[in-house]
């Protein structure tokens, strides 16, 4: 009987192959072996157009491999259809730069799921968005539509949007990317409180998994890791791992980024 | 449904016949443009299938989001079109109704105008004008926000949140358009047949509105009226249906959408000529 017996994965991939979503043609990355246990943070790292995001969406089954298979909290991602979708709400996902929809307001777009999953009121939905709004400083910002509101917020918008379903895995494509120092510094702290139980959660740790282009920021002592190099999907373990790669793409992952230093 | 939606997309962003390079010969260009006409006309009726499916099975789903969007659209494909259609109605009852109306009275051939307004603005004019009108302003704007959306990964995002596309994206335009074109036809209708006679008592024609009103009456049957609304809810569908697949499945970056936009509002008047003259076959048969 093998570990993932005892402790059923959140996500399992198995040979899985990574097409790509602008090009079902194309594979990104090969033979995906990846096992995500409840409670896990996990943080998959590559260079642009190394897959990460295309990764991601299978792992939220939004995509299905070509081949092997690919199952979330046991469910396998080529069955998901409306019967699933109990499965599919258990995981929230936010895209990298966010993807909220232009013609509503922040508030529309944090109360839209909750809405439409539970078919409420504006009114019956507006304590709970209001609440979140709340506790990401949103707030201010909740009348405004996407395409008023800068990219820091924009992207903290799309975390309140997946985080109102209340998920119990949440997948994160690239959150730092475009952030300034101060929201960096917020969205690293918040995810450790995702992480470790909120009480908006009513105290549930959430099972974590970010894609990221820069290794550094996410150096933490119980992470796991994995890296995405020439379409292959190594797991690195601990950061302990990370630091004792000999992979050049490691390497520059954990790299100063050119023009930061004099 | 994901999957076959997915399906549909895959087989309308078939790209062999596009990338391909010139024909050598005409025969060459007529057979690629007639498989990818049929290419096109596959994938639109099993878009069209699919949003029939999606209609009657989520009938009852999330209620309180989809009425108001269905509000919004039948507001947006009718109410909101009404002071054009005025315009458009006032247009039509000079240039066609009081035109025809003082043409047959000069020739003592007023017994004819009851039928005679009926073929052509009831049967024909009215529904194909008011859907030609609401394809330019609505269908164009649905390929736009439709390709838009989709260009900037709104529609991976509601796939996200559990939310099928087609229900929140599609559904509500198909029953706003359908509805929207059968009210403004009426519309058109009643107001191109009332300044129409206005018209024609501007230029002293003898006929009482009565006598006027009573003769159109007579010559309107039950089949009008049935394939009338048929017709109007036909035109809708299939104006939405084209219009939606096209800014839906087609378009994946932005500088596609404008392309898109002008190839979906040619194949919805070709929908648009192709239902009418399906019903014109109705009318002759019945």
């Amino acid at each position: 009987m093998s570990e993932t017996d005892f402790h059923p994965a959140v996500i399992e991939m198995a040979a899985a192959s990574i097409g790509a979503l602008r090009d079902t043609t194309l594979t990104e990355v090969e033979d995906v072996n990846w096992w995500v246990q409840p409670g896990e943070f996990w943080v998959v790292a590559g260079q642009q157009y190394s897959g990460k995001s295309d990764l991601l969406m299978h792992a939220a089954g939004l995509m299905t491999p070509a081949r092997g298979s690919c199952r979330v909290f046991g469910c396998e991602t080529k069955n998901f259809g409306e019967a699933q979708i109990a499965e599919r709400l258990r995981v929230g996902f936010v895209f990298a730069g966010g993807k909220l929809f232009s013609q509503l307001t922040v508030a529309e777009n944090v109360a839209l799921p909750l809405r439409y999953q539970k078919n409420l009121a504006p009114a019956d939905a507006a304590r709970p968005v209001a609440d979140l709004l709340e506790w990401l400083e949103l707030a201010p910002f909740a009348d405004i539509t996407p395409s008023n509101l800068a990219a820091n917020w924009r992207q903290r918008a799309a975390l309140a949007r997946a985080l109102i379903l209340q998920p119990e895995l949440l997948l994160l494509d690239n959150p730092l990317g475009g952030l300034d120092g101060r929201h960096r510094q917020w969205l690293l702290k918040f995810l450790e409180q995702l992480w470790t139980g909120h009480e908006f959660f009513g105290g549930r740790p959430l099972t974590l998994v970010v894609t990221t282009d820069d290794l550094r920021a996410w150096q933490h002592p119980r992470r796991k890791f994995a890296v995405l190099e020439e379409k292959t999907f190594s797991v690195l373990g601990a950061w302990d791992g990370v630091k004792s790669a000999a992979s050049p793409a490691v390497k520059e992952l954990l790299a100063e980024p050119v023009g930061t230093t004099i | 449904m994901r999957g076959d939606l997915a399906k549909v997309f895959e087989l309308a962003n078939t790209q062999v016949f596009r990338r391909a390079p010139l024909p050598k010969s005409y025969t060459d260009f007529i057979g690629r443009k007639l498989f990818l006409a049929i290419l096109t006309a596959q994938g639109l009726g099993a878009f069209a299938l699919i949003t029939l499916a999606v209609i009657l099975k989520k009938s009852g789903v999330a209620q309180s989001v989809m009425q108001p969007r269905v509000r919004h659209e039948i507001s947006r494909a009718g109410v909101a079109l009404m002071p054009m259609f005025l315009f458009i109605a006032l247009a039509l009852g000079f240039l066609v109704v009081g035109q025809t109306v003082s043409a047959l009275a000069k020739v003592g051939a007023t017994d004819y105008l009851g039928s005679t307004m009926v073929i052509v603005i009831v049967r024909e004019l009215g529904p194909l004008l008011t859907a030609v009108l609401v394809l330019a302003r609505v269908g164009t704007a649905n390929v736009i926000e439709l390709g838009t959306a989709r260009a900037l990964g709104e529609v991976e995002a509601l796939e996200a949140l559990g939310i099928d596309p087609v229900h929140y994206l599609i559904v509500p335009r198909v029953i706003g358009m359908a509805l929207g074109i059968f009210a403004l036809t009426i519309y058109l209708i009643l107001g191109a047949l009332g300044s129409g006679y206005l018209f024609a008592f501007l230029q002293d024609v003898a006929l009482t509105p009565g006598d006027y009103f009573r003769q159109i009456a007579e010559a309107l049957n039950w089949l009008d009226f049935a394939l009338l609304a048929l017709k109007t809810l036909a035109f809708g569908f299939f104006i939405a249906v084209v219009t939606c697949y096209h800014g839906l499945a087609q378009p994946l970056r932005l500088e596609e959408v404008s392309r898109v936009a002008v190839r979906a509002v040619t194949q919805g008047v070709i929908a648009c000529v192709l239902v009418d003259a399906v019903f014109i076959v109705l009318y002759l048969a019945i």
